[in-house]
């Protein structure tokens, strides 16, 4: 490191390093690959080795153009480049830059490396991972009974529907039916959880194009809803109520009265929202024809849910695979046209009254009776027995330390999840925890098909365009 | 946490599957296009064992038929199985209205099999997941590195015999020095 003087180590009062002892040292360090606390180096010089390599990308780097294999490779077949390269555009005009992964608008922490020319966005890569925590190898360790407490925090806008995907699996698998009152809570809570996942999109998706008070404003009623979610359950998020072979508790008394507020209070709020943003010229400019993804390219890159339903795809896995007695109820599907930023607004909007519209329905005909399997295999015996007769104590114990044991099979259950569908694929091998959990998450799919969206279209859609998805990253990572 | 001792446990084969004819004339069209493949069918879907080197032949007269929505795609560890993993690939037909779920074995040796990714864009990242936590080798595919991972992470971590805890980490153990 003594032949690039530019180099300072140690302090900035001394910029020199023509003291011998100092240039001793950094070229015995040379070869330390350790992290240097005072490695300074002076900005418009050449950069030392150093520096080159503590920028480098790696495997994650943009691949060079003349060896990519093509956007077509890259980005599937269907997607049409409509890219025209503008001569009067030099290299210099093109630069990567780096969105994330610390940025208030990737919900979450999400990277996106662009590619831009001028003010357009040639290419685009999403870089995932910043919040992987190995939920999946996780849930190999965790019994059948525990396995909610971990998927609901997947995707913790919509913890219902990933612990309904989970339970719905282990009791395919285990063949075991859930009373009508229990499928009744789950269609509630699950349909509520998608009012209150779409009404943070809108919060969400307002503040990132502008509309700063439309975050204040979604964020309060999504409060009511998660303010009767934690009367319910005990928790805002990640309840852990709804587990193999029925719910955690029955509802609490005088339930109807708060659900009843909210279908006042929630319609209220969403009449408010359509009045700041439909007719809004800056909303409109800054959503119509934006971010557009066509049909094909939906099914291609596996967009589900509203995203899919707002390029006019007529898909919903409540209406063609009904889950948890979700038929018995009249719901609309709401479908949208253009598959642009705006339609994806709307769809969620409409989805929001539709949803509204079940809960109203599963209050009015909440049937009586047990809110869980009266099957002693997966639930332990009542409380009064166990102070009458040892076995029960021990089946109790047994339940919730050993816990029970699935038939061996392997199952692929979906819901449709607020942002779309949500798979899970679990295998089992006879034992008392699933020999391997598989989530297929809407969200990384959604991510994954960002670049059809973007490319080509401004920088400053990008936001748009993302928020638009409603990615979680907590469902993509896992 | 992580038991050292020499498992001698003989691989298992995998469950024999008996081939039968799908009632579906479209399926069982393809039955006879392709003679390796065992078709078994469920409540909502089909499923379909597929031997590796046909799976891009396959997803494609799949995709021709109408089976053109790219769902999910997994990689299973069955460690004591021959074929040892086993990938997951599910389609959704819109117009039919079913599932397929092909099921491919893969060699526990060296774990390949062909990408998808040209039939379905769909299938890029969840391959790169599958190579990131599996190892699964998926030959053509575009751009196949880490994606869930830092990139110099060592191991995959959804094999069996990769165990949990088995990862220093900062602070580990800091508990028991005092």
């Amino acid at each position: 490191m003594s032949d690039t003087p530019n180099v300072v180590t140690g302090d900035l009062e001394a910029p020199t390093i023509d003291a011998p002892s100092q240039s001793d040292q950094s070229s015995s360090e040379s070869t330390d690959t350790r992290r240097r606390l005072h490695d300074v180096w002076v900005s418009g010089t050449e950069e030392p080795e150093w520096v080159r390599q503590s920028t480098d990308e790696g495997a994650q780097e943009l691949l060079p153009e003349t060896e990519e294999p093509g956007l077509d490779a890259q980005r599937g077949v269907l997607v049409t480049d409509d890219y025209v390269v503008d001569d009067s555009i030099n290299d210099e005009e093109r630069q990567v830059i780096n969105m994330g992964p610390q940025h208030p608008s990737t919900h979450g922490v999400l990277r996106l490396q662009l590619e831009l020319e001028g003010e357009t966005i040639r290419r685009v890569k999403p870089i995932i991972g910043y919040l992987h925590t190995g939920m999946e190898k996780t849930a190999e360790t965790l019994t059948w009974l525990q396995g909610p407490t971990n998927v609901t925090r997947m995707d913790y806008l919509s913890p219902f529907h990933n612990e309904l995907g989970y339970s719905l699996a282990v009791e395919r698998l285990l063949g075991v039916d859930v009373p009508p009152r229990a499928e009744a809570i789950r269609v509630l809570m699950t349909e509520l959880n998608r009012v209150s996942s779409h009404l943070l999109f809108l919060a969400t998706q307002g503040m990132d194009i502008g509309a700063v008070s439309m975050m204040i404003y979604g964020w309060r009623e999504r409060e009511l809803v998660l303010r009767f979610f934690e009367d319910v359950t005990g928790l805002r998020m990640n309840h852990n109520y709804i587990r193999p072979g029925g719910v955690a508790a029955d509802l609490p008394d005088g339930w109807e009265d708060t659900v009843e507020q909210l279908l006042v209070d929630v319609p209220a709020g969403v009449a408010e929202y359509e009045e700041l943003l439909n007719d809004n010229p800056i909303f409109q400019d800054r959503t119509l024809g934006v971010g557009v993804i066509t049909p094909d390219e939906c099914k291609a890159f596996g967009v589900t849910g509203p995203n899919a339903r707002a390029s006019g795809i007529d898909w919903d896995l409540r209406k063609v695979f009904p889950y948890s007695g979700i038929e018995h109820y009249d719901f609309e599907v709401p479908l949208g046209k253009h598959g642009d930023v705006f339609d994806r607004y709307y769809i969620r909007v409409r989805e929001i009254e539709q949803s509204l519209g079940i809960v109203r329905q599963v209050m009015e005909t909440m049937p009586a009776g047990d809110y869980r399997t009266e099957d002693r295999k997966v639930t332990p015996p009542p409380r009064k027995r166990i102070d009458e007769s040892m076995e029960a104590l021990i089946h109790h114990f047994k339940i919730f330390t050993e816990g029970f044991k699935v038939p061996a099979g392997e199952v692929y259950q979906a819901v449709e999840s607020p942002r779309g569908e949500l798979g899970m694929y679990i295998v089992s091998e006879g034992g008392a925890k699933p020999w391997r959990v598989h989530v297929r998450g809407p969200s990384f799919a959604h991510v994954q098909a960002l670049p059809a969206m973007m490319t080509d279209s401004l920088v400053a859609d990008t936001i748009a365009t993302l928020a638009s998805t409603d990615p979680v990253l907590g469902d993509v990572d896992r | 946490m992580t038991d050292n001792a020499p498992d001698t446990t003989p691989d298992q084969p995998a469950p024999r599957v008996d081939r039968t004819i799908p009632a579906d004339p479209t399926l069982a069209r393809l039955a006879g296009e392709f003679g390796q493949v065992v078709f078994v069918s469920e409540t909502d879907g089909d499923v379909a064992h597929v031997p590796a080197a046909d799976v891009p032949a396959f997803a494609a007269a799949l995709l021709a038929v109408g089976y053109d929505v790219f769902v999910d795609l997994c990689g299973v560890d069955y460690l004591r199985r021959k074929p040892r993993y086993e990938v997951v690939i599910n389609l959704l037909s819109y117009t039919r209205r079913r599932r397929m779920r092909i099921r491919v074995g893969v060699d526990g040796a060296d774990p390949q099999m062909p990408s998808i990714s040209s039939v379905f864009p769909g299938a890029n990242y969840y391959e790169r997941e599958t190579y990131d936590l599996f190892g699964i080798a998926f030959t053509g595919h575009p751009d196949l590195t880490r994606i869930l991972l830092p990139d110099d992470w060592e191991g995959h971590p959804l094999r069996k015999d990769y165990s949990v805890g088995s990862v220093p980490v900062q602070f580990k153990g800091a508990h028991k020095a005092s």
